[in-house]
């Protein structure tokens, strides 16, 4: 079996008397794509978080490896600059400064000056962020913010990327548009994306790790997951 | 992509020309008031380079202020010579500063909490020095004074030659260099990667931190370097008062400079320094007359700066250039666009 790029080893996360996040195994391999679901309070949030160091564990709460590294303690700065690309639930970007700045400050930390210019183009080119390169952010709709997200989180040329409710707020261009844009990042990294949308799941075809109550419930392609009657009946109510 | 315009660049034609201005001023005017003003300018833009560029506010950046004078003035009265003092009131204040904003923002601790940590530095300054008054408390030859504070030191020297004092013209000219030259290093610091990721900052600061950035170290080195700046005006102030008592750590000083900055302009560099410049001739006038207290004429003004534009006077003026020239551009391509289709093809006739 080859090295994991994400592997958690009985990651427990408790707020108080309340256990968001409880035992969990998970094992993500190179160049992989991996959908997490589940029901709102299933826990997949608070386990992505875990993973990206906004939520610092606590001692004898089991141990996060990043390609063999323990990052249990790190702080979310230490965890990315690894080659860690994150973006989160709600779109976190500069809303004062334009797309191109906010695309900069994120090509500036993994490249030179001089080529940060060339970055910040590809980006845009494949993102296709070409026709509000030069606005700011703020004054962009929600689904666009996303995508400028995800540009933030292309232009630091990570080999992981964990992507938190990517296709939230994103119309049915755009959603294609986005799976097309994942699979183009899985070329080169291993992607985790965490999602409500069970179409875009579909859409994204690839192997499904299934949240409950703060456990996994099951693990597997989309297609035998969603077959799968406790799926059924916790997430989707057996109406799929 | 070599300009951002969230920053904007330094205009040489503008800087030369106040850099002119401040030249000449010496032939036909008084230095006096104009030397106090550029030393307020300076304070000013210490706070606004930090907090209109990286939105961190301190309510009591008079400590690194009234630090500046009270170390120029301590150690100049144990030196004599004016060139090692010179630079531990901008070094000393510089890394207190830096232990104050480490334990601040390695501690998680902004917004309003870091405003009322600056403030309570200050007035645990202010509160310290009045209570100085014995003999006891001295620092080597240099008596602390209590309430009286530190009077009759000796002024800034050419350095290396003690006997030639810097006061009147001289001391106008240091204070105008030390002015220009803060806001060339200031426009240096934001055109690199440091000031743009300070921006960021501002704006985002958990983005910044999911970016791979250092939050906590970005907001230690500009508190430390706005310090740094706050104490060189803190020392060129005490060379101008020729002494220096415990009102440099005031809440009155405290609140004056962040009028200042609001009023002139947050996000700009040139918004401070002129907002200082016009407000603190206005207190000066206004500390001439005893109908009014002038507190609270600066108060009415910062009212009303604060309902009608908030964003200050220069980013006003600035956004109201910015929209005539694009309006004129707008309408010189429209015209230009009409008079190529008015215009027949060359070789072509009716």
């Amino acid at each position: 079996m080859s090295e994991a790029v994400v592997e958690t080893i009985e990651l427990t996360k408790r707020f108080g008397g309340v256990t968001a996040v409880d035992r969990v195994n998970f094992r993500l391999g190179e160049r992989e794509l991996r959908c997490l679901i589940g029901p709102n309070g299933a826990g997949k949030s608070t386990f992505f978080k875990c993973l990206t160091g906004q939520y610092p564990l606590d001692h004898g709460s089991g141990r996060i490896l990043i390609r063999g590294n323990d990052v249990g303690g790190l702080r979310p700065h230490h965890i990315v600059r690894m080659g860690v690309g994150i973006k989160t639930q709600v779109p976190s970007v500069m809303n004062g400064l334009t797309v191109m700045e906010n695309l900069w400050l994120a090509a500036r930390r993994t490249h030179g000056w001089d080529r940060c210019g060339s970055e910040v183009q590809r980006v845009v080119d494949e993102v296709g962020l070409g026709d509000i390169a030069r606005r700011t952010v703020g004054e962009l709709a929600h689904g666009q913010r996303q995508m400028v997200e995800i540009g933030i989180v292309l232009a630091q040329e990570p080999w992981l990327v964990l992507l938190d409710e990517p296709a939230a707020g994103i119309t049915g261009a755009e959603v294609e548009r986005l799976v097309n844009l994942i699979g183009q990042i899985n070329k080169t990294a291993s992607v985790i994306v965490v999602d409500h949308d069970m179409e875009f799941v579909r859409m994204l075809g690839a192997d499904i790790t299934v949240f409950y109550q703060g456990a996994v419930l099951t693990e597997g392609h989309v297609d035998d997951v969603l077959a799968d009657a406790r799926v059924r009946e916790v997430y989707i109510g057996n109406r799929a | 992509m070599k300009f951002w315009p969230s920053i904007g660049r330094l205009r040489w034609g503008w800087f030369l020309l106040g850099a002119a201005v401040m030249l000449l001023w010496p032939v036909f005017f008084d230095t006096h008031t104009p030397t106090i003003l550029l030393v307020w300018a300076l304070f000013a833009l210490s706070l606004g380079l930090m907090w209109g560029y990286a939105g961190l506010l301190s309510f009591g950046h008079t400590a690194y202020f009234g630090l500046g004078a009270y170390v120029y003035a301590i150690s100049v009265v144990n030196i004599g010579e004016s060139t090692v003092p010179l630079l531990l009131a901008i070094l000393i204040p510089a890394i207190v500063a830096a232990i104050i904003g480490a334990m601040m923002f390695y501690g998680r601790i902004s917004d309003v909490y870091m405003g009322v940590i600056t403030l309570v530095v200050s007035l645990i300054l202010f509160k310290f020095m009045s209570a100085t008054a014995g003999d006891q408390y001295a620092i080597g030859d240099a008596r602390l004074g209590g309430f009286n504070g530190i009077p009759g030191f000796a002024v800034l020297n050419v350095p290396g030659l003690p006997d030639v004092s810097l006061f009147g013209v001289p001391m106008y000219y240091v204070a105008a260099v030390a002015l220009l030259g803060c806001y060339l290093i200031s426009r240096w610091l934001l055109a690199r990667s440091f000031g743009r990721v300070l921006v960021g900052i501002r704006e985002n600061e958990a983005r910044c931190e999911l970016l791979g950035y250092s939050v906590p170290a970005y907001k230690t080195a500009i508190f430390s370097i706005s310090a740094a700046m706050a104490g060189l005006a803190g020392c060129l102030f005490a060379n101008w008062a020729e002494i220096v008592t415990p009102s440099v750590f005031s809440l009155r000083s405290a609140a004056e400079v962040i009028i200042w900055v609001i009023v002139g302009g947050l996000g700009t560099l040139v918004g401070p320094i002129l907002g200082a410049i016009v407000l603190g001739m206005l207190k000066l006038l206004l500390s001439e007359q005893t109908v009014i207290d002038n507190s609270l004429i600066l108060g009415f003004i910062l009212v009303v700066v604060v309902l009608a534009i908030p964003r200050g006077v220069v980013p006003a003026l600035q956004g109201w250039f910015g929209k005539r020239t694009r309006i004129r551009t707008q309408r010189a391509v429209h015209v230009r666009a009409r008079r190529r289709v008015a215009a027949p093809a060359p070789g072509r006739t009716s």
